[in-house]
């Protein structure tokens, strides 16, 4: 059991948590993620930490609505309990100790990316931050983002803020302008990420991607995560969740993410008619 | 197994069956969890005296009846664990509602041994150290306990009752239980001996990590690990989406990969969340399978189709991603290979087709990595097994010791609870000689 200490609304569909678990902040770092089980019936989901602190003993996650749990999870208030709060899981992001990085998130990614720049930021590497949302209203985060970076760029699909485009453009922009970066991260939907990897493999730059597949255990158990890198199966869950870009099966990750669109629909259903 | 076989059956024999149970976990913490699922015929039975003469006893039959007995009427050896000293063979008295202190030794109270896992190796440890008065911590990964036991086994051949009773009397023990903590990422070993005071600590994390054929078309949707197909269905209650919300792709037509336990108990859960077609797929005859007799005769019983001497040597999908074939070629067996059994070989112009909707691969598992990984000083092989003293389960690292699968890989209950009995001996015999070198070093 995991309490929740403090609720924030950051958009119409975006709500970030505090929650208590000291635990897993004393030994967290930036990349990793938790798994989640809501209640009793509950699926278990992978959800990525969006900030940790040893000092206060909790870690902060953002959660946006898109499935049945996600839906559960936003409707949780503070003093809530969360049944099954477990990590930090996965490997920590493999970060470079010096030159410049750029860091792109969406979507939820966008507060994701914050322990990575905190992280990048205080060892004295230089941070560029990307992130994007579809609109003004809908971006979460930039300035706690900000705060940390040296850059911070600030994408809209419809132009309602900052540079009018996707994070991937943005970032083309910016390596054609003659900015050189060292290596690019990026934690955010898996559409994106494939995009990225586009953008940034005719440049040669070095690129990570945070792989976000369907989990069960999240602690190597089952296989329901493997993903093929370079030709050979590995699962998210242990080995990742950051993988080469350049060398990710993106084709096979997007159909096998969506393994239980009919499922997940129903459930959403249900749900929603349930109240 | 060193069980004292001849002594149980006589003791069943007198109407002392309480007696029986607890000759037999001198040896085996876990009779009712082994009665229902060791397999006696390969092991006990096999060497049964009366056999070749007449059937041979059924051991594993009154294993599970005394063990049964046990739980259902004695109270008191929830409590006080199960080597107490019996008078007479009369019930043992119900007083005695605190752990008998007769076994007790004072130097263990209060010392702390960590436990990984729940698996039946860690479960046999944590009672017996219990039991000399020590003071007993399982961490566990997943939100529920008993390891395979719990996610794998099916609630048909092991009921889940039973577990849970296993799990109440280490509580009625003192044992703490800890869930939802992984070992190597929430807390680590250093963590544990460094920082919280643990003086030894056991690793039973088992060997989770399944294992692929490596042929084409694996990732394609439908194709499941056994642990994945298990675990959804057992853990999170897939089959009865959706009140419960982890889903699972049923109802189609579907085969296993491999003839082991595991694939036995894939087969007939597939066939009570009614697939059309269940069918058991393993590249060497009946005669070479690992399950129990009893499961496979139960299997065949229940409408599962044996496809012997066959191996798939590709996996079709279609458009969307969705598994609708797997190509399949049959096999001779040749010469007996390394494990003794005979090797098979692909028969040349025998590829065949089966048309299914979900493939479930049975074929064993590695051992998992998290500790290993994270565990300075704990050496692990080539196949990442962590190295231990089969005799004491003590690792290369001063105060660890680990046993059943993350030792062995795939195996068997009583192979992991027995190696539990003999970890949990030595970690006695090493924290009574570190509690001893210690107080001289005070003295001093
Ligand atoms: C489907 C199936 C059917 C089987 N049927 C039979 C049978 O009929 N007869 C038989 O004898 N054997 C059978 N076996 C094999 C038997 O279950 C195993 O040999 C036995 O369970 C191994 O026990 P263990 O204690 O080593 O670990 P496990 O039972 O594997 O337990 C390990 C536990 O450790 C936990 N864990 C892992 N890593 C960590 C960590 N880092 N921190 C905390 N916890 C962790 C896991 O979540 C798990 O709960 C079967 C196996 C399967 C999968
Ligand atoms: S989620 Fe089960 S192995 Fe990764």
């Amino acid at each position: 059991m995991a309490r929740i200490l403090k609720k924030r609304s950051l958009t119409p569909i975006t709500s970030l948590f505090v929650v208590e678990s000291p635990l897993i902040a004393r030994n967290a770092q930036p990349g990793q993620f938790v798994m989640v089980r809501i209640n009793e019936r509950g699926e278990r989901i992978p959800v990525t930490f969006t900030d940790y602190d040893v000092g206060e003993g909790t870690v902060t996650v953002v959660v946006q609505e898109v499935g049945k749990t996600t839906r559960m999870f936003s409707s949780l208030d503070e003093g809530d309990e969360i049944l099954d709060f477990v990590g930090p899981l996965g490997c920590p992001a493999p970060l470079l100790e010096q030159g410049h990085v750029v860091l792109l998130g969406g979507g939820f990614g966008a507060a994701a990316i914050l322990t990575l720049a905190r992280e990048l930021h205080s060892g004295g590497v230089e941070v560029s931050s990307i992130v994007g949302a579809r609109s003004k209203d809908l971006l979460i985060l930039d300035d706690e983002v900000g705060a940390v970076s040296d850059h911070l760029y600030v994408c809209t699909d419809d132009g309602s803020s900052g540079f009018h485009g996707f994070v991937t453009t943005q970032l083309k922009q910016l390596i054609d302008q003659g900015n050189r970066f060292d290596e690019a991260f990026t934690i955010g939907p898996v559409a994106m990420m494939r995009a990225l990897a586009e953008t940034t493999r005719p440049y040669g730059l070095k690129t990570q991607v945070s792989m976000d597949p369907i989990m069960v255990d999240g602690t190597g158990m089952c296989g329901a995560c493997r993903i093929t890198v370079d030709d050979e199966l590995r699962f998210a869950c242990v080995d990742g969740p950051f993988f080469d870009a350049h060398k990710v099966n993106f084709a096979e990750a997007i159909v096998r993410s969506k393994m239980y669109a009919e499922e997940e629909q129903l459930s959403l259903s249900l749900d929603k008619a349930g109240g | 197994m060193g069980v004292p076989i001849r002594d149980f059956i006589k003791l069943i024999a007198e109407g002392k069956p309480l007696e029986a149970v607890r000759r037999i976990k001198e040896v085996n913490s876990l009779p009712a969890v082994c009665g229902r699922v060791c397999p006696q015929e390969h092991q006990c039975e096999l060497h049964c005296v009366v056999n070749g003469k007449r059937e041979p006893v059924s051991i594993g039959a009154l294993e599970r009846f005394a063990a049964d007995y046990e739980l259902a009427h004695d109270s008191v050896a929830l409590i006080s664990g199960n080597t107490a000293p019996i008078s007479n063979g009369a019930t043992p008295s119900r007083n005695g509602s605190k752990p008998s202190h007769d076994l007790r030794d004072s130097k263990a109270d209060g010392q702390k041994v960590a436990v990984v896992g729940t698996g039946p190796a860690s479960l046999t440890v944590a009672g017996d150290l219990a039991r000399l008065g020590y003071q007993v911590t399982l961490f566990e990964a997943l939100h529920a306990s008993g390891g395979v036991l719990m996610y794998g086994i099916p609630e048909f051949r092991l009921p889940k009752t039973i577990v849970a009773a296993e799990i109440d009397k280490l509580k009625l023990q003192g044992v703490e239980l800890r869930n939802n903590i992984v070992i190597g990422k929430t807390i680590t070993i250093d963590q544990l001996m460094n920082e919280m005071g643990y003086g030894a600590v056991f690793v039973g994390s088992g060997a989770g990590s399944p294992k692929f054929m490596g042929i084409p078309g694996e990732n394609f949707k439908g194709v499941y690990s056994a642990n994945e197909f298990l675990t959804r269905v057992n853990l999170m209650r897939a089959n009865r989406f959706p009140e419960y919300d982890t889903p699972m792709k049923m109802g189609g037509r579907m085969a296993v990969i491999g003839a082991g336990d595991t694939a036995m108990d894939v087969v007939r859960t597939a066939i009570r969340v009614g697939a059309r077609e269940a069918s058991v797929v393993y590249r060497r005859s009946d005669k070479e399978m690992t399950a129990r007799i009893e499961d496979y005769r139960d299997a065949e019983e229940e409408g599962a189709v044996f496809e012997w001497q066959t191996n798939p040597v590709r996996i079709l999908g279609n458009e969307d991603g969705f598994v609708y074939a797997m190509e399949c070629v049959r096999m001779e067996l040749g010469e007996p290979d390394e494990s003794g059994r005979r090797r098979p070989t692909p028969i040349p112009d025998s590829l065949f087709i089966m048309e299914l909707d979900m493939v479930v691969m049975a074929l064993g598992t590695n051992a998992n990595p998290t500790v290993g990984q994270s565990t300075p000083g704990l050496t692990t092989n080539v196949a990442g097994h962590i190295v231990v003293d089969p005799e004491t389960g003590a690792t290369t690292r001063r105060g660890v010791f680990a046993g059943g699968e993350v030792t062995t890989g795939s195996a068997t209950v009583i192979l992991a609870a027995g190696a539990g009995k003999r970890a949990a001996a030595a970690i006695d015999e090493y924290l009574r000689i570190e509690s001893r070198s210690t107080t001289v070093s005070a003295v001093q």
